[in-house]
């Protein structure tokens, strides 16, 4: 669906249902970029709280029996043990012992049940709150978040993407949203593409031809804006600014005991730069960790990839608290399922939605609660059963956003989430 | 020549009669889970076999008794003998090794030393039994005294976890130990030095697709003259996390240490060589391969680049070993059977 707010009136600008939650402080509304959806008293909530989310993607499926709801000694639960946390009562697989010590500032989810095994279909309404359904296409988390928490001042990308490979470059998952709050993608955590000056242009030369670029772009808006050209000059914007803050994509600069604590490795750089990016004030950092699709090897793969996010992960969970950000970010761990608790002949566990975990933590989340519960082989949720609608509505609300507001397109309203789910209220602090 | 190859000696035949192409199935022994890793015991009276529940099975081959083992809180990877044969070691998942009697009616164990933090993944016994070597997760090879469970040695050096040790069977001063990397390290065991390393990168690969390394050192074996030093894997790890690789095998000229020789199946089989062991009369290798073409035993010649001989197992296989008599041969499989196989046709049984 195109983005359609040619004519750029009030009616637009504000939508008729209140959009946030809470109480009305702090600073004024029109920095927001929540015009289309919210009234300007609740706007001023979401200033004075900072409110960000950081979101981790177990690319290929994470196995919840070596992760976040083990099973030692069931005939499915494999060779790890469970080891205890910081929360009495609570176990996790012995490959988060760094996760297991920060598990106060963590909530689970272990009942639920997405049904749906496909990997792409499993992402996306794991990552959009909803089902894939023809002919429509619905904007990511992140792009939601930008729009939602993201303020005009903001001289950085709403929605950062840090892949473990790739060169970069932009996505459209915004869907409806548009161009402005499609994820920006750093491949292995590398600066964006393209955003150092040519050599051949100088400093003054570049910033006549930037003014002259928006002067013509102004005078051309006034009478023909479409979501087009809004477009076409947002990634002008969007690079310029970028450019001007390329240093804070260097790591390097970050003190060499933190490079040291966060591993000597690809994720653990890509951890460190998502606490620069945040503490930059960018609405929503994600972070993707390959690869989980264990079809073969299940036990050693995991060894080798759990135990490299639990360093880093850990100690980026531990530093948020410490910083005072966590009362401000939402920390959520996703996938796009789980995985079987039937280990197959390779030693594999193959692909399994009916009974697996999410993690959530820091902001409006209680945290050290573990909600739902598997039975004892892991097999079936048999109590707290969710799906992503659900979380969905959660992750919204923990943010302090009104999960059942709509986003107002040209006097189509479209929810934000799933209007047939509800959040997790027993998740909610 | 080692106490447990002493012990071994006594079960065998003077001559080899085997005929690798005969291969067939002789017994079934069946569990509720899983098995994974299989030895009989030096005398050739038990066979032990580990499962996925976590437990140590024992079969007695003459009657067909099972006894089961119970200790380790994760899965058994590595058994080992000593006292000619009459003290079994199991070392696995809980970083735990552990003393049983081998022919106890109701097993317990006689000692358990925390032997590492996380997998242990290999053990070996030296030539005199009067030490054992362990390695784990963490990185280490540990040398333990098999009387009192001390702990006499460490070495460390690897760089990726530790899939297989391997003493040389005549001389207790030589130890090798495989990594992930595909690094066999040689080891002056009373000095706590490496002395030299064999590089079997081929047996190891990073995809860097899937991000993963995938590989390793799993089986490292001594041919019956000790001219020849085998070690075995995959390669050809094209989709490791969808079980797409073969199995493969490395032959070292052990004064050189040059490889001279690489082994694998024709056709081409996918899965991995988990065990090799050289036949002590036919000099030939067996190497049990399981994947996703299933389960066989491939029989090579040190001066053949494929095998002489292949016999396609009744279900995917995990480990293998030769009994003493050098004609059966067991092996674990994923269907919850322990599987007995003779080398040969009926007319050369051996008997039980």
């Amino acid at each position: 669906m195109k983005c359609s707010y040619a004519c750029g009136s009030s009616e637009h600008l504000i939508a008729r249902r209140a959009f946030l939650g809470g109480v009305a402080t702090g600073l004024g509304a029109s920095a927001l970029n929540l015009g289309t959806l919210v009234q300007p008293a609740a706007a001023r909530n979401l200033v004075s709280q900072q409110k960000r989310v950081l979101c981790f993607f177990m690319s290929g499926g994470l196995s919840q029996l070596e992760s976040w709801d083990p099973k030692p000694g069931a005939d499915t639960g494999g060779p790890f043990r469970a080891i205890p946390t910081s929360v009495p009562g609570i176990h996790l697989s012995e490959l988060l012992p760094h996760t297991a010590q920060q598990m106060h500032h963590l909530a689970l989810v272990r009942g639920l049940n997405t049904s749906e095994d496909d990997h792409g279909k499993g992402r996306y309404l794991m990552e959009k709150g909803r089902r894939k359904m023809p002919g429509i296409q619905y904007p990511h988390f992140g792009a939601v978040s930008a729009k939602a928490l993201g303020t005009e001042e903001l001289a950085l990308p709403g929605y950062i993407h840090i892949t473990p490979g790739g060169g970069g470059g932009t996505s459209n998952d915004a869907a409806y949203l548009g161009p402005k709050y499609a994820s920006v993608v750093l491949g292995n955590g590398n600066p964006p593409q393209n955003s150092v000056r040519p050599k051949a242009v100088a400093e003054d030369s570049a910033t006549r031809r930037q003014k002259f670029r928006q002067r013509v772009n102004d005078h051309f808006a006034r009478n023909r804006r479409t979501a087009e050209t809004d477009a076409y000059t947002e990634s002008y914007e969007q690079a310029r600014r970028l450019m001007e803050r390329r240093e804070l994509f260097d790591v390097s600069q970050e003190p060499e005991k933190d490079q040291e604590r966060y591993g000597r490795h690809d994720f653990g750089r890509h951890c460190l730069l998502a606490r620069r990016l945040l503490e930059a004030d960018v609405p929503f950092v994600q972070v993707s960790h390959s690869n989980y699709d264990t079809h073969n090897e299940n036990f050693n793969f995991h060894l080798e990839q759990v135990s490299e996010f639990d360093i880093s992960f850990a100690a980026l969970v531990a530093d948020l608290a410490d910083r005072g950000l966590l009362d401000h970010t939402l920390i959520v761990v996703m996938s796009e399922f789980g995985r079987t608790p039937r280990i197959n002949h390779y030693y594999g566990r193959d692909h399994w939605s009916k009974a697996w975990s999410v993690v959530l933590g820091g902001c409006g989340v209680q945290r050290g609660a573990a909600v739902g519960k598997t039975n004892e082989r892991g097999t079936e949720v048999v109590d707290g059963e969710v799906d992503h609608g659900a979380l969905f509505h959660t992750y919204l609300s923990a943010v302090g956003l009104d999960s059942t507001g709509e986003f107002d397109l040209g006097g189509r309203k479209m929810p934000m989430a799933d209007p047939a789910a509800t959040p997790i209220t027993e998740l909610l602090a | 020549m080692s106490t447990t190859e002493t012990a071994a000696k006594e079960a065998a035949p003077a001559e080899d009669r085997t005929k690798p192409a005969e291969t067939r199935v002789l017994t079934e022994y069946e569990h509720e889970s899983p098995l994974i890793a299989c030895r009989f015991d030096p005398r050739g009276r038990y066979v032990f076999a580990s499962a996925q529940d976590n437990s140590v099975l024992r079969w007695d081959l003459a009657s067909g008794e099972k006894t089961i083992f119970l200790l380790h809180d994760s899965w058994v990877r590595a058994f080992g003998f000593t006292n000619q044969g009459e003290t079994l070691l199991t070392a696995g998942g809980d970083g735990r090794l552990a003393w049983w009697e081998t022919a106890a009616q109701k097993p317990e164990p006689s000692r358990v030393v925390e032997g590492h933090h996380g997998w242990i993944r290999a053990l070996s016994v030296s030539p005199d039994a009067s030490q054992i070597a362990t390695g784990g997760n963490d990185l280490a090879v540990r040398l333990w005294n098999a009387d009192g469970g001390s702990l006499v040695r460490e070495f460390t050096g690897h760089a990726k976890h530790i899939y297989s040790v391997e003493f040389h069977p005549d001389d207790g001063n030589i130890l090798l130990s495989g990594d992930l990397a595909g690094v066999i390290k040689q080891w002056n065991v009373e000095k706590g030095e490496e002395t030299r390393s064999f590089d079997a990168a081929p047996l190891t690969s990073y995809n860097g697709g899937q991000r993963v390394d995938f590989g390793g050192v799993r089986t490292l074996c001594f041919s019956p003259e000790r001219q020849h030093l085998a070690a075995g894997g995959l390669h050809e790890a094209s989709n490791p996390l969808g079980a797409v690789h073969e199995p493969i095998l490395l032959v070292y000229n052990w004064e050189s240490g040059e490889k001279i020789q690489t082994l694998t199946s024709k056709p081409k089989h996918k899965g991995v060589a988990w065990r090799a062991v050289y036949h002590p009369l036919g000099g030939y290798l067996i190497a049990v391969s399981g994947g996703s073409s299933g389960g066989y035993l491939l029989f090579f010649r040190d001066a053949e680049s494929n095998e002489f001989a292949q016999f396609k197992l009744p279900n995917i296989a995990r480990d293998m070993d030769l009994h003493p008599d050098a004609f059966r041969v067991a092996t674990t499989h994923y269907d919850k059977r322990l599987r007995i196989s003779a080398l040969g046709p009926p007319e050369v049984d051996q008997p039980a």
